[in-house]
């Protein structure tokens, strides 16, 4: 399955998952069976008046992703996901390594319900 | 002649002198009150008209036909509020980040966004005599005050007199309301928070480059900071309320010092003389 | 670390008084003022600036007159009455811009430019009580919701750095944009009202507001023997609504002076505003929305 995980920062496969979604630096997309991983910058974000959390899961939707890991999930963005048919990790945390570890020994299971309040900004 | 009233900091008596301006002007002419601070609007807790028609509040709003959507993400890619989220074969919209600009349908290459209304609020007409009464309530959640009072400003009928009682502070929903007018009376308190958010209020009239002035509530309660302040800035301060625990219960209990008191009803007339007659163009 | 947000519906109920009050009584506490169009609490604590950044937030339009060919276009495009036409010569208010892009994304001619908006400034400032996160919204006062966001996002963040207990937000007035940003992921609100109509009309309606949210709600009365019988409503409302009790504060003329000395009002020796704000903070230090 082809995931996108937030990440504070690019170190491939030792990336420190990143606990925001919408404003998350960005994401590493990898596969959880071979473990390759590409770089998506969430840089365009930044600068957004508001909605970076749907912004973020437009991006990761297009780029293809069956899955989702991150630490919160808004409300907003976990619409947009669900509504495109991705699954959603939350909670995550650790590097990227272990949450694909954990993804495949079916540790962690997609959610239902964002974990995140409401935000608008 | 419109006139806005407003002020930085909260409660330092905007309602107050708004209402109360509205009773002095009425016995001159025929005069509009709007209350423009549809978050909270006070006024009608003081005159207690009875509304004769509700109008609703209305905001364009977006949807898709997905009979002609091919999923090309024109419409997201033109939002630049994330209001619109583009699935491979449909946009999905969060109306409640929509600012209404109608970039969607415009940038639409198959007119598949179809443009509706929905509701943010309401806007309740009043009138007694020569008083027009328009109050704006907008609806709890929605987190836009601004195009309400956008609304609000094009239902005000032609009068002598128009007074706009704006929001609190010099954000967004107050510059919509004060925007237009020809002069902005800003009430303030003598107090150290009162002077340093008038500054701010001043700064945003100044901006708008409108003339304005200042009327001084609870005059006596602080300290003569304010008072030096207009005057070293060339300010006028148009009027004095005097501080008084007689005025502060009548308020509690919503009643207007207009009707009660004759003394301060005297500092209002001279108020509403000095706006009818436009004394800041001498 | 919890959040308290001290917030009042109308202005001028006295929510700044108080929260400063209690920023000058809590420990290893971290402190945001989210009223951006008029943040007073800076004029007490006496902040020593550590950091100001500007604060960049959506964009603004404007027309380069050399290209522009005056075919108008814009100008009836605009929902929001932003361009001026004067004379053939067509402008852009920035005030009235609302930065939606349209005119530059539909100008024939490409004549017209979308830049970031420098919408106002952020700063991190330290104080004897610890760190205050305070901002400053520009002229125009767009995206004031955007920079409360900032301000809360960043008092977290440092306040969690500092290992602080409790941040402490001063609230903005209203129910719109300013408020919902300062509400979302507070852990408890304290509702500050009057014993007016006016009071009790906007307190009713921001407690809907919190409901909306989901987060616990406090009230107080502040100058409350201004009129006892609505003290008395707003204490039944609180009751039949499931908002905790905190009690009355009297009016009491040393608010006044306290702020003239740029002192919280606690800090003023027999103060019986103060006495009874004490008395509150007694009260929430044993609440376990905000305190283990």
């Amino acid at each position: 399955m082809k995931i996108a995980i937030c990440v504070t920062e690019n170190k491939g496969l030792d990336s420190p998952v990143d606990s925001r979604f919408g404003r998350t630096s960005g994401f590493l997309l990898c596969d959880t069976e071979n473990e390759e991983c590409v770089y998506l910058s969430n840089d365009q974000n930044l600068n957004a008046a508001q909605g970076a959390g749907i912004q973020a899961a437009q991006n990761v939707v297009h780029a293809g992703v069956q899955g989702v890991a991150t630490g919160f999930c808004g409300p907003k963005a976990f619409q947009v996901l669900s509504a495109a048919g991705v699954q959603i990790f939350q909670d995550c945390k650790g590097s990227v390594r272990e949450v694909l570890q954990s993804i495949r020994e079916g540790k962690y299971t997609s959610s239902n319900v964002p974990n995140k309040t409401q935000g608008h900004w | 002649m419109k006139i806005a009233i407003a002020s930085g900091k909260g409660g330092t008596g905007k309602t107050t002198v708004a209402a109360n301006l509205a009773l002095a002007l009425e016995r001159k002419g025929s005069v509009v009150l709007a209350d423009c601070d549809v978050e909270e609007p006070n006024c009608n807790l003081f005159l207690q008209m009875e509304y004769s028609r509700e109008e609703p509040g209305v905001l364009p709003s977006f949807s898709c036909d997905v009979s002609r959507c091919d999923g090309c993400g024109a419409c997201a890619r033109a939002c630049r509020f994330n209001a619109i989220a583009s699935l491979p074969d449909r946009p999905l919209f969060f109306l409640e980040m929509c600012h209404a600009c109608g970039g969607c349908v415009l940038a639409c290459p198959h007119q598949a966004i179809i443009e509706s209304s929905r509701h943010n609020g309401v806007i309740r007409h009043a009138s007694r005599g020569n008083l027009t009464f328009l109050s704006g309530l907008l609806d709890v959640g929605e987190a836009m005050a601004t195009p309400l009072i956008r609304q609000m400003k094009k239902s005000i009928p032609p009068a002598d007199m128009v007074l706009l009682d704006a929001p609190p502070g010099a954000a967004c929903a107050m510059i919509e309301a004060v925007r237009d007018v020809d002069y902005v009376v800003l009430v303030s308190e003598p107090t150290p928070f009162g002077l340093h958010d008038l500054i701010i209020a001043m700064d945003a009239v100044e901006e708008l480059k409108l003339p304005f002035g200042v009327v001084i509530n609870w005059y006596g309660s602080g300290d003569d900071a304010l008072e030096e302040y207009c005057l070293s800035r060339g300010v006028p301060i148009i009027a004095k309320i005097p501080y008084s625990r007689k005025i502060a219960e009548a308020y509690s209990r919503g009643e207007l010092f207009y009707t009660l008191f004759p003394d301060l009803a005297e500092i209002v007339d001279h108020l509403g003389a000095y706006l009818r007659q436009g004394g800041w163009k001498a | 670390m919890k959040e308290l947000l001290v917030i009042s519906g109308k202005g001028g109920t006295g929510k700044t008084s108080i929260t400063l009050s209690f920023a000058a009584l809590a420990e290893k506490a971290i402190f945001a003022d989210c009223d951006v169009d008029a943040a007073d609490m800076a004029l007490i604590l006496k902040p020593q600036e550590q950091q100001r950044e500007d604060f960049y937030s959506g964009s603004l339009a404007a027309i380069d007159p050399s290209l522009c060919m005056g075919c108008g276009k814009c100008y009836r495009l605009c929902r929001f009455d932003a361009i001026r036409a004067e004379e053939g010569e067509f402008s852009v208010d920035p005030l009235a811009c609302e930065g939606c892009g349209v005119c530059y994304d539909n100008c024939p001619v490409k004549a017209i430019t979308f830049e970031p908006r420098l919408c106002g400034d952020l700063y991190v400032s330290s104080t004897s009580r610890g760190t205050l996160v305070h901002a400053r919204l520009g002229a125009g006062g767009e995206n004031s919701g955007k920079l409360v966001s900032e301000v809360k996002q960043r008092t977290k963040a440092l306040g969690e750095e500092q290992g602080c207990s409790l941040m402490i937000t001063d609230g903005p007035p209203g129910i719109g944009c300013s408020v919902i940003a300062s509400l979302t992921g507070a852990d408890a609100v304290l509702i500050v009202t009057e014993p007016t109509v006016s009071g009790i009309h906007d307190m009713e309606r921001v407690y809907e507001l919190c409901k909306h949210f989901r987060i616990p709600a406090y009230v107080c009365v502040n100058k409350a023997d201004l009129n006892v019988e609505n003290a008395k409503k707003i204490r039944a409302f609180g009751e039949e609504k499931g908002v905790q009790w905190l009690g009355e504060i009297p009016y009491d003329p040393s608010v006044t002076k306290a702020m003239i000395q740029t002192m919280p009002v606690v800090s003023l020796e027999g103060s019986p505003a103060g006495e009874a704000i004490l008395t509150i903070w007694e009260m929430l230090k044993n609440e376990r929305t905000l305190f283990q």
